[in-house]
């Protein structure tokens, strides 16, 4: 017989991670360890965001982060250098984005025993990312202001998965024409569930407001 | 670009029904992807040809994509709209209550063997 035969699968290739995410938050629940997928565009400000995050909240909760933004441990260094956290590099192996199965090979090298909060931060890039279900608690982004008020509006999906968005480089408001107003109006459009914060990383204005969202956020975790 | 990404599942999820259905070579993958899933057709198959060759079961293996025409839907209208065309603002309301009713797959359809 030389005939073909046709195999019907009709399954995303999502569904696979889609699971694997789902069973990895269900460990991490039962483990009392929330998990925060951090993404922005190359340069937003997030490692720098990390370290004032990180300096207000080290004292109340046991914190630790994956670096993936890049495949040097510049990054890993750096965090824990200005913070004493333990910080650990990732290899993505050229690839865009984390995903489940990724993360959680990252996770199996922290003593997750002894940590509340892990902060991934995720690969520079406003697409690929947004696609993969990482398995955390929660996805978070930072838009920074020379990026442009319309960024919600031209990368929808990342905006729809994200519950919160941090605003930062405040600073610098008066040279762009980015209007906070707008930005709002922007991302409640794609995820009216979204919280926007605006940050400035670099003189630490708006870092408490920042730093009680996710204080709230991992007690009502370990709580529930 | 994570069409590398991408191929690298539809080679798990395919060779998981080759053993399923205890196939040795696969001739062809058909895949549906929607026209706003982010996925662009030639950087998939450019991907799947050099990772796909690497594997016994998929030598020579040809990826065929079905392009799913993305189509919203207009709640205040009941109708349905080119999403391409007009994105999420509907064309006869000027209305923007309107949601994607299909265009975002990306999935593995079927798997031709020989037997
Ligand atoms: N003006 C200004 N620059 C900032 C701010 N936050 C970060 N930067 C700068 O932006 C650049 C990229 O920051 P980094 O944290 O490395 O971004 P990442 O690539 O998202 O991790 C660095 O030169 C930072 O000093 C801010 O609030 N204001
Ligand atoms: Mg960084
Ligand atoms: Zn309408």
């Amino acid at each position: 017989m030389d005939g073909v035969k046709v195999i019907e699968i009709k399954k995303s290739v999502f569904a696979e991670n889609e699971k694997d995410a789902a069973a990895l938050r269900e460990e991490l629940k039962r483990k009392g360890v929330y998990l925060l997928n951090l993404m922005s565009s190359p340069g937003s400000g997030k490692t720098t965001t990390l370290i004032r995050l990180i300096n207000l909240l080290k004292d109340k909760i046991r914190i630790a982060v994956m670096e993936a933004d890049i495949d040097s441990d510049v990054d890993a260094v750096k965090i824990k250098e200005a913070t004493g956290v333990e910080s650990i590099q990732l290899h993505t192996g050229g690839m865009c984005h984390l995903d489940a199965e990724m993360t959680r090979q990252g996770l199996d090298n922290l003593q997750l025993a002894d940590v509340d909060l892990v902060i991934l931060e995720n690969v520079g890039n406003l697409v690929c990312p947004a696609e993969f279900d990482t398995g955390a608690v929660r996805n978070a982004m930072i838009l920074s202001v020379p990026e442009g008020d319309d960024k919600p509006l031209k990368y929808p999906l990342m905006f729809s998965v994200c519950d919160l968005v941090a605003v930062n480089k405040t600073d610098v408001l008066p040279y762009f024409d980015f209007d906070l107003d707008r930005c709002r109006e922007n991302v409640r459009l794609r995820n009216p569930r979204a919280q926007v914060i605006p940050i400035c990383a670099k003189t630490g204005e708006g870092m408490e407001a920042l730093a009680g969202w996710l204080l709230a956020e991992v007690k009502a975790w370990k709580q529930e | 670009m994570h069409e590398l990404g991408i191929v690298f599942y539809i080679i798990r999820d395919v060779k998981q029904a080759a053993e399923e259905n205890r196939v040795e070579h696969v001739s062809a993958v058909v895949m549906n992807i929607g026209e706003v899933s982010t996925v662009v057709p030639e950087y998939l198959t450019d991907c799947w040809r050099w990772a796909a060759d690497k594997e016994e079961l998929l030598r020579g293996c040809e990826l065929r994509v079905n392009t799913i025409p993305a189509v919203s839907y207009c709640d205040d209208c009941q109708q349905e709209y080119e999403t391409v065309r007009y994105g999420r603002t509907c064309p006869r309301c000027g209305g923007g209550h309107t949601w994607l009713l299909r265009g975002n797959e990306v999935e593995i359809k079927e798997i031709i063997v020989s037997s």
